[in-house]
């Protein structure tokens, strides 16, 4: 038998949608399932809806904001082709059951050339408008590009320098370094709304996700290793932050509040800890180090010089076998995006994974 | 008494009583009823004699159609300890909010999740998938047996020595705290000094040797053995998703073999491969178990697209729309899926061109996959669908499957995924796509294959109870788990703060429990089937009018499957035959060369448990006992000339006779 030709199975397509359509209004049974559809599609609404309202749908920061733009393109680029899909499925799964014997039935109609290079590019057309918006954002969000702009058109004044914070997972718990002000804080985070901020993250033993979802995505904390996180809160506010990436015992109370304040806000906020914090020294660190879990907000007034690279290259006992300086696998430093590790050997995906941006 | 202390020590290594534990109500109980189950079904198969029964005709059998059933029934009993994990990670996270914490303390909360994983891929979707091949693809492609039968009975009982580790650490010890792929430096001596990492070591690397060595066993079969006239082109489509599946498991198992190896080293001969220490690196760690973790999933999921494409056509009773472009996609499949293991660390703080590079990558894969649902969509064109279970759990895939398609894709946008990683949306993700995909596929297989295995249909009432049961509660098992992972909730956690979202978790808890039901349902629906077996009985070997060779033989076939290898002139080479009239041969049966049962397999792979064993509680004395003990039997074995008989004409003559008989009298 000739195969039939394209353009006859679309308009066949077309015919039964229609076909279905008026068969089902016609019977009470049809009507239940109609209003049964109805009210599942309530149910959708309503679980799209508590999706809305939830921190990644609508976050406060200009990074997140733009990955929840992303989020929402590629879905509605993909429903493009699994709408369809999905309705055909169920369309050609009730015409064609074998007690409908009006429909037609063709079984030696296996191939049609036409058909099989459209249903090949449909998804390559798809994925290569998602892969080009891949490409290009994926760039534009990496994490460790430095930022161009804090919101939609508004571009970082030039004068403006990032907030740095230097952020270090331990067991179970979090510490955050200030250089600049010279503090430190236990599981409390806070940054003046609009001016860019830069992560430097690493961690004390085990590997752990910096995560703040309603400021920006997450980076891995990993010992031995420093990654970036450049990124701008936009609304002053208190908001969840934990790790994303489980570590272990303590895994479930490491969390912080990280709090959008304003400038007076945030030199407000150093005041406090530098009047009621204590001296973040090598044995305080060593102290504060040791596995703990669900530990309270602490201050640190001072933090002794050169502590943070000393966790990150694991120097915090200079005479420890694995301080990496003692071993000459230290960090390089290169000119303009601060460390770079470099353990030896360094090779294949490791030595990319380490790697902070080189595009 | 310092030499009886060291005499312990050499006998039971770091293993104490305070290893039991006797302290821990949950497992006690869980210990005593497991205890009590297993005491009576030790005192039936005793008190019916059926020891001499099982040992000749199941644990030596060397036929493919018997170990393939024997992986199956592995695999369903690990369903149900690794079910049972998952239903009480879903309770605990449903009542561990605010000042309560739930009734597992993280310690033990942490080994459920890991365990769950482990269990779920390795010793429930493997052994499934593995045992489908073994069972269905030697009679797809006419052979009479798998390439290497005694490798195949080893094979199998490697797999059940990693389970039975993975459940003695159940209640002997404890099992890893890591998540299921271990990561160090969690997984570290340092981080994780107790026996738990080193079950997971040993379960997977004993399990791991099965697998690899099944892998080689049925890519030799489906290389060598096809019957004359199946060119590669003319193979049913479930034996080229096999042979891609297997090509996967030859590459891809050896990286797991030799990452665990490097872990072990680490661990047991304080060597730095994946330390932060003297230059070590846990990012190779990770690269590696990917490298062979994302073809893994392919490995699971292309049998379940080779199993989908038989139903379709069968039950649609038309030929497979586009069979060439269908082999095609496998084939791209097979080979991307080595490419894009990086988009599981995206936030890892690869470059932006890295991560580019495997997020497209991933997305191309989407390309053939859509392809193929499109394929089964037209296959349903024009036909006549006829939804027997198998059909109906299609349908429910093509459905649910796109949803976890399109929730991967969303994934593989670096910037998306920096939102969404280790998030309970990703958790739903791989939900969706294994269940959907995965275990409907298996469940569709398991129905459309049964009668082929037993000689009798499976209870279609109690089956469609079980498919509505696990469909829904798939639903509200895991469309929660999206909205949660859309408000930023993280995997893994026992205990919440926020009250309100109280609620999802509980929706969750509540398709767990209709998943539950419908295991409940798969179970009840064995027995009735059993109990039902003469009014369900396939008289003519093919009991749903099929397409492929399988279905030419009696139900259950013959130890020798076919009397005469059959001649391939087209693809659904049974549906030819049948359109052209074939006539069975009634005589002229020849003596048939078949292979021996032997002992030797289950042997070897208990010293292997044993070496395990004494391996992961330090009991070097045991171990080196054991090693060469495992050593001498396989060199034993190989001394073994013993290994094959001839079937005489006469009861080949007399078997097919009966079946002429049973043909007969059905008309």
């Amino acid at each position: 038998m000739a195969p039939p030709r394209l353009s006859r199975h679309l308009e066949y397509c077309l015919f039964l949608f229609r076909a279905e359509g008026r068969t089902v209004s016609h019977t009470g049974r049809a009507v239940g399932m109609s209003m049964k559809a109805f009210r599942g599609l309530l149910v959708s609404v309503a679980i799209l809806l508590a999706g809305c309202q939830s921190v990644l749908m609508s976050p406060s920061g200009d990074l997140a904001v733009q990955q929840r733009n992303l989020i929402i393109t590629s879905t509605v680029l993909m429903l493009l082709i699994i709408v369809p899909v999905i309705v055909l499925t169920l369309l050609f799964a009730w015409h064609f059951r074998a007690s409908n014997k009006k429909a037609t039935y063709d079984p030696d109609w296996d191939h049609s050339t036409i058909l099989e290079l459209l249903i090949w590019a449909a998804p390559l057309l798809i994925i290569i408008a998602l892969g080009a918006i891949t490409w290009v954002s994926t760039h534009k969000l990496d994490p460790y590009r430095p930022l161009e702009r804090v919101a939609a058109n508004r571009p970082v004044p030039a004068d403006v320098r990032p907030l740095q914070v230097n952020v270090v997972a331990l067991d179970w718990k979090w510490l955050f370094i200030y250089p600049e002000q010279g503090i430190a804080t236990v599981n409390e985070l806070a940054a003046p709304v609009d001016r860019p901020i830069q992560f430097k993250i690493t961690a004390s033993t085990v590997m752990n996700s910096f995560f703040i979802p309603a400021l920006a995505g997450q980076i891995y904390a990993m010992p031995g290793m420093e990654t970036q996180l450049q990124a701008v809160i936009n609304a002053p506010g208190e908001f969840q932050g934990f790790s994303a990436n489980y570590s272990g015992q303590g895994f479930s109370g490491m969390h912080f509040i990280f709090h959008g304040v304003t400038e007076e806000g945030f030199a407000q906020w150093v005041e406090k800890a530098k009047a009621n914090g204590g001296d973040l020294s090598r044995d305080a660190y060593v102290k504060l180090a040791q596995p703990s879990e669900n530990d309270p907000v602490t201050y640190y007034a001072t933090v002794e010089p050169g502590l943070y690279r000393a966790i990150l290259t694991k120097c915090v006992d200079p005479e420890s076998p694995s301080c990496m300086t003692r071993m000459d696998l230290s960090p390089h430093e290169t000119s303009d995006s601060g460390v770079m590790l470099q353990p030896a050997p360094t090779s294949g995906m490791a030595a990319m994974a380490n790697h902070p941006h080189s595009d | 008494m310092l030499a009886q202390t060291d005499l312990a020590k050499l006998i039971f290594g770091r293993l104490t009583l305070d290893s039991l534990p006797l302290h821990v109500p949950i497992v006690l109980g869980t210990f005593v009823v497991v205890a009590i189950g297993a005491i009576a079904l030790l005192g039936a198969i005793t008190y019916y004699k059926l020891w001499g029964y099982l040992w000749h005709e199941w644990f030596t059998s060397i036929d493919h159609k018997k170990i393939g059933i024997m992986y199956m029934i592995l695999g369903f009993v690990m369903l149900l300890r690794g079910f049972s994990d998952a239903i009480m990670m879903r309770a605990q996270q449903a009542i561990s909010f605010g000042d309560s914490h739930g009734y597992l303390p993280p310690e033990h909360y942490d080994q459920i999740f890991t365990a769950h994983g482990v269990i779920m891929i390795f010793f429930v979707a493997m052994p499934m998938v593995t045992g489908l091949m073994n069972f269905v693809m030697p009679l797809q492609i006419g052979a009479r047996d798998v390439a290497f039968p005694f490798l195949n009975n080893f094979s199998f009982w490697m797999t059940v020595a990693g389970a039975m580790l993975v459940m003695c650490s159940l209640f002997i010890g404890e099992f890893a705290r890591t998540g299921w792929l271990a990561y160090p430096p969690l997984s570290d001596i340092a981080s994780s000094p107790d026996a738990g990492v080193d079950y997971y070591i040993w379960a997977l690397q004993i399990a791991g040797v099965g697998t690899l060595l099944s892998g080689i066993n049925l890519l030799v079969t489906i290389v060598k053995m096809r019957a004359p006239g199946m060119t590669m082109m003319k193979m049913p489509v479930f034996t080229w998703t096999a042979l891609c599946t297997n090509v996967l498991i030859v590459a891809a198992f050896p990286v797991l073999t030799a990452v665990l190896a490097l872990l072990a080293l680490d661990r047991y001969a304080g060597t730095n491969f994946f330390t932060t220490e003297l230059g070590g690196n846990a990012m190779m760690y990770v690269n590696l178990i990917w490298i062979w973790g994302h073809p893994e999933v392919y490995i699971l999921i292309l049998p379940a697209f080779g199993i989908f494409s038989e139903v379709t056509a069968t039950f649609s009773r038309k030929p497979l729309f586009g069979y060439a472009s269908m082999v095609y996609a496998t084939v791209v499949i097979t080979v991307l899926s080595y490419l894009v293991w990086l988009h599981h660390f995206f936030t890892m703080g690869s470059g932006a061109s890295v991560n580019s590079f495997f997020g497209i990558t991933t997305m191309i894969i989407s390309i053939p996959t859509g392809a193929k649902i499109f394929n089964w969509l037209f296959t349903m064109y024009r036909g006549r669908v006829e939804f027997e279970l198998p059909m109906m759990w299609t349908v429910a895939f093509m459905v649910t499957f796109v949803i976890g398609g399109m929730t991967g894709v969303l994934l593989a946008v670096p910037p998306a995924d920096f939102s969404l990683h280790n998030s309970l949306f990703l958790i739903a993700h791989f939900h969706n796509v294994i269940i959907g995909g995965v275990l409907f596929g298996l469940f569709a297989g398991i129905t459309y294959w049964f009668p082929k295995a037993f000689g009798f249909r499976l209870d279609p009432f109690w089956g469609k109870c079980s498919f509505w049961l696990w469909v829904v509660g798939f639903y509200f098992a895991f469309m929660p788990l999206y909205v949660l992972g859309l408000m930023g909730i993280t995997r893994r956690l026992s205990h919440f703060d926020d009250p309100s979202l109280q609620i999802w978790f509980e929706i969750a808890a509540f398709g767990a429990f209709l998943i539950a039901l419908g295991i409940g349902c798969n179970i009840i629906q064995f027995i009735v089937s059993f109990k039902n077996r003469e009014r369900l009985r396939d008289t003519t070997g093919d009991p749903w009018g099929g397409r492929t060779l399988e279905w030419s033989t009696s139900s259950p076939p013959p130890k020798y499957n076919f009397a005469f290898t059959p001649l391939v002139h087209d693809h659904d080479a049974w549906w030819m035959m049948k359109k052209h009239h074939y006539q069975r041969p009634l005589s002229g049966f020849v003596p048939i060369h078949m292979p021996l049962n032997t002992g030797a397999g289950m042997i070897m792979a208990g010293l292997s448990f044993v070496f395990g064993f004494a391996m992961i509680w330090y009991m070097w004395l045991l171990a080196a006992v054991s090693f060469i003990a495992l050593l001498a039997v396989a060199i034993g074995h190989t001394f073994n000339y013993h290994r094959d008989y001839y079937l005489s004409s006469d009861e080949v003559t007399r078997t097919e006779a009966s079946r002429t008989e049973l043909l007969a009298s059905h008309v």
